[in-house]
């Protein structure tokens, strides 16, 4: 019975928090221009990159802190397909990660690093910032206090 | 003064970063002096029958590079025959990444059975040079009378996950253009990599 309602409880908690979209480039690109009040960070990254998982708490304040406000946080998982249930699920549950995430599976990057960025070298962590009016990527690390700056100037 | 010394601060600013952005195709390449895994120091001076050379920044432990090691090895077994000998440079901190030690670089190179020199850049200031932000990063130079041109700057080919769903070879490409008398089309591509780590 316990067993049984374990087994119910990781289901449950693995498909409501972590069932994720894979997408190709061309079906993630619209995330990177959506127009409406919102802003928008989305943050490139992968698990075995470790500057990038450094990084995910204050990704995770912010997110907390701005909830019910007009700022949507996506971290766009760059794992290999392979590693999804090996590596990112275990991941993201182990750091009981809240932040929406997707996975962006398209090997050709040449082909789309330019339309996230032209200035971006294909280096990562790489985040982008954008709403109606602002539109900045950075290919670089952030501290949570450099996060908030830069969110607070959009958002309060 | 205050202003005045703003100023020399942002020109100075300026200035270093138009260094940092490393060579673009078509310049100059310098020439170094490294240390190999077999403890012998390293130039492209040493290589008098060479072409050109196929300059790779690339590490032990980054999924990218791992991905691409045994690509490598076909491809400096089948260019060094025709001049272009592949030369990789590990850039990586070892402080930073202890897995880019020379040690570790020595057991990779035995492991895989590379044919080409794994150099390290201890001081980290060829990569600079060149302008490498990522491993795998590959630079294609190109001999021309005592000058080495950039010839090719960017990523291996289309699809790091599966050598045989590659479309397009980009370096075997660049480097066969390159034998043929012609300029490599495209000479720069881009590619998702792992950040170069420095202190």
């Amino acid at each position: 019975m316990i067993f049984g309602l374990v087994i119910f409880w990781l289901l449950s908690s693995f498909s409501s928090q972590h069932q994720l979209r894979v997408l190709s480039f061309d079906d993630f690109e619209p995330h990177l221009h959506f127009k409406n009040d919102t802003t928008y960070v989305i943050n490139f990254w992968a698990t075995w990159c470790a500057p990038c998982v450094e990084e995910i708490p204050a990704f995770e304040k912010i997110n907390r802190e701005y909830s019910g406000k007009k700022l949507r946080l996506i971290l766009v998982s760059l794992d290999m397909p392979e590693q999804i249930e090996s590596r990112l699920i275990p991941f993201l549950e182990k750091h009981d990660v809240s932040v929406e995430v997707l996975v962006l599976d398209d090997p050709d990057s040449n082909s789309w690093i330019d339309k996230v960025d032209p200035s971006w070298t294909g280096g990562i962590p790489a985040t982008l910032v954008y709403n109606n009016k602002f539109r900045s990527f950075y290919e670089r690390s952030f501290t949570y206090d450099e996060l908030k700056q830069i969110v607070k100037q959009k958002i309060d | 003064m205050k202003t005045l010394g703003l100023f020399f601060i942002l020109l100075l600013l300026a200035s270093s970063s138009l260094f940092a952005d490393g060579y673009q195709v078509g310049d100059k390449a310098s020439d170094f002096s490294l240390k190999n895994i077999d403890g012998s120091v390293v130039s492209l001076s040493d290589f008098d029958d060479a072409k050109g050379f196929v300059v790779v920044f690339t590490c032990n432990g980054c999924p990218y590079a791992v991905a691409y090691q045994d690509r490598l090895i076909e491809i400096d077994k089948k260019y060094k025959e025709e001049g272009y000998p592949v030369i990789a440079i590990n850039p990586n901190d070892t402080d930073i990444k202890p897995d880019d030690s020379l040690e570790s670089m020595k057991n990779r190179a035995r492991e895989r059975g590379y044919t080409f020199p794994y150099l390290k850049d201890e001081t980290q200031e060829v990569y600079r040079m060149y302008g490498a932000t990522r491993t795998p990063h590959i630079y294609v130079l190109e001999k021309e009378d005592n000058d080495l041109i950039v010839r090719y700057i960017g990523a291996i080919d289309d699809n790091y996950q599966d050598a045989s769903e590659v479309e397009k070879p980009y370096l075997a490409n660049a480097l066969d253009a390159l034998l043929e008398g012609n300029e490599p089309d495209p000479s720069f591509t881009k590619a998702i990599g792992c950040t170069i780590k420095s202190k």
